[in-house]
């Protein structure tokens, strides 16, 4: 399935915006995202498994408060950098 | 073939070098490296100064550490960053999957994460590799392999005393754990400072650590003689005398002479109109009795900037017995410097040099021991880090 990336995690995957992995919960999703992106996951979920303070997971247009949730396989994942000014 | 020092810079938006021969008359600024990161500390390893560590978070991500093992030419990342051990039970998993707890929430008390990793120290010289850093919430972490990896000291972190010694909570910035010092006779003899927790030592290499805050005033605490709960700002063994420690402190400015454990406030002979709160502390590394200081407004509401608008450094020659007053070159009127605890450093030329950075993102260095000061940079981002390197 295919996952935007926001630009502060774009050096992991040499720039490209939009990547392709794949798994049946967000958990597992990002655990093949780090395999392909060394270093990924841990910027934007915290070692307790935590979805990072501006950091925020979407599945289409639902937004992931819990690793668990469950994935088909053909949704669009949008990662995304809470917005803040300053 | 001239020597070249080099001020390693750790700014909120990024890091700096700025490079000068020894006579230390004219500076180059570098591009910035990782510009946007907050970088909390930069520093060369003494042992062999090719290998550079970096503390980092950027505004939105976790935090990291870079590592270097060219001198800041090329940059890689920790491939195991430092991190708290997932605290996670089959219990609370299960609770987790049901949606009756959040996954980072253990016995409705928040499972430890870090926040910021704040605070780098190379280790002991027969340690080649190693290195400590300490973190927001406090906790240090262990490198054997240059910044690579890094593992929990466990001694420290889940120590039976922990949460009692970290409970007097965060300070604005955070619940910082900083001045990781090792004693060069002795690795396995370290101090580190907690802000807000206190001073604390092991003597074993980091397996058990104790409160080392006799004397200390903590005038914000209901117990102002407790062991612990005091506001180290910064701590510094002097590297040739390392039974002589330096503490600037949330309350004052101390002195420790070792075996005693009793600090004592030498803070209490600066001048009475300028006081002794401040978050730096130098010491000169040939003369143990000389250190300076960078004294900031602690009254009301704490602004943090130099008293009355007029920046200087104090300097003692005496141990702390008293204090002279270094402004030469340095804005004689309306300026509010704030200088962070990893913002000010000394080098290893002769004579000794001194450097400081700004919130307001100057660098400022005296090539004389303090006497004379001129602004070398200007127009950086707010300065949270300086070291030196030196190389031919």
């Amino acid at each position: 399935m295919k996952i935007h990336i926001p630009s502060p995690l774009r050096s992991y995957t040499k720039n490209e915006s939009i990547v392709e992995s794949h798994g049946s919960s967000v958990r597992e999703l990002l655990q093949n995202l780090d395999h392909a992106y060394p270093g990924i996951r841990f910027r934007m979920i915290d070692e307790q498994d935590g979805i990072r303070q501006h950091i925020r997971i979407f599945v289409e247009r639902n937004q992931v408060t819990d690793l668990s949730m469950p994935l088909k396989g053909n949704e669009l994942v949008h990662i995304i950098c809470a917005l803040s000014g300053g | 073939m001239a020597k070249t020092i080099t001020v390693l810079v750790g700014t909120r938006k990024g890091a700096f070098f700025l490079r000068s021969n020894d006579s230390r008359k004219t500076w180059q600024l570098s591009e910035p490296t990782y510009l946007g990161h907050i970088v909390y500390h930069l520093v060369a390893d003494p042992r062999d100064p090719k290998h550079l560590v970096m503390c980092t978070k950027a505004g939105h991500l976790g935090p990291t550490v870079y590592y270097s093992e060219d001198g800041g030419q090329s940059w890689s990342e920790s491939s195991t960053p430092p991190q708290f051990p997932k605290q996670q039970g089959a219990e609370e998993a299960k609770a987790a999957e049901a949606g009756e707890s959040k996954p980072n929430e253990k016995n409705g008390k928040k499972a430890r994460v870090v926040e910021s990793v704040f605070w780098l120290s190379p280790g002991h010289a027969s340690d080649p590799g190693t290195w400590y850093v300490g973190t927001n919430p406090p906790g240090i972490f262990v490198s054997k392999d240059h910044g690579k990896t890094w593992q929990p000291m466990t001694g420290f972190n889940e120590h039976p005393m922990y949460s009692k010694w970290t409970e007097m909570g965060e300070t604005p910035g955070g619940q910082l754990l900083h001045s990781i010092n090792i004693d060069p006779r002795d690795k396995n003899h370290i101090y580190c400072g907690i802000s807000v927790g206190g001073v604390f030592e092991s003597t074993d290499g980091g397996a058990d650590w104790k409160p080392l805050n006799k004397g200390c005033a903590a005038d914000f605490m209901p117990d102002e003689d407790a062991d612990f709960g005091h506001d180290p700002h910064c701590l510094v063994m002097h590297p040739k005398n390392p039974d002589r420690i330096y503490q600037q402190n949330h309350c004052g400015i101390y002195r420790m002479d070792r075996p005693s454990n009793e600090w004592i406030r030498i803070g209490k002979n600066m001048p009475k109109e300028i006081g002794d709160i401040g978050f730096p502390i130098v010491v000169d590394p040939n003369n143990a009795d000389k250190a300076w200081v960078f004294p900031m407004d602690g009254s009301d509401v704490w602004p943090r900037t130099s008293p009355g608008g007029k920046p200087a450094v104090y300097v003692t020659s005496n141990a702390g017995e008293s204090w002279e007053r270094q402004d030469k070159g340095l804005p004689p009127e309306k300026a509010y410097f704030t200088v962070k605890r990893q913002a000010m450093c000394g080098d290893a030329e002769q004579p000794f040099g001194l450097y400081f950075g700004t919130s307001q993102g100057e660098v400022w260095a005296s090539a004389d021991e303090g006497e004379n000061w001129s602004c070398i940079v200007r127009y950086l981002p707010e300065i949270f880090s300086l070291s030196i390197v030196a190389s031919d």
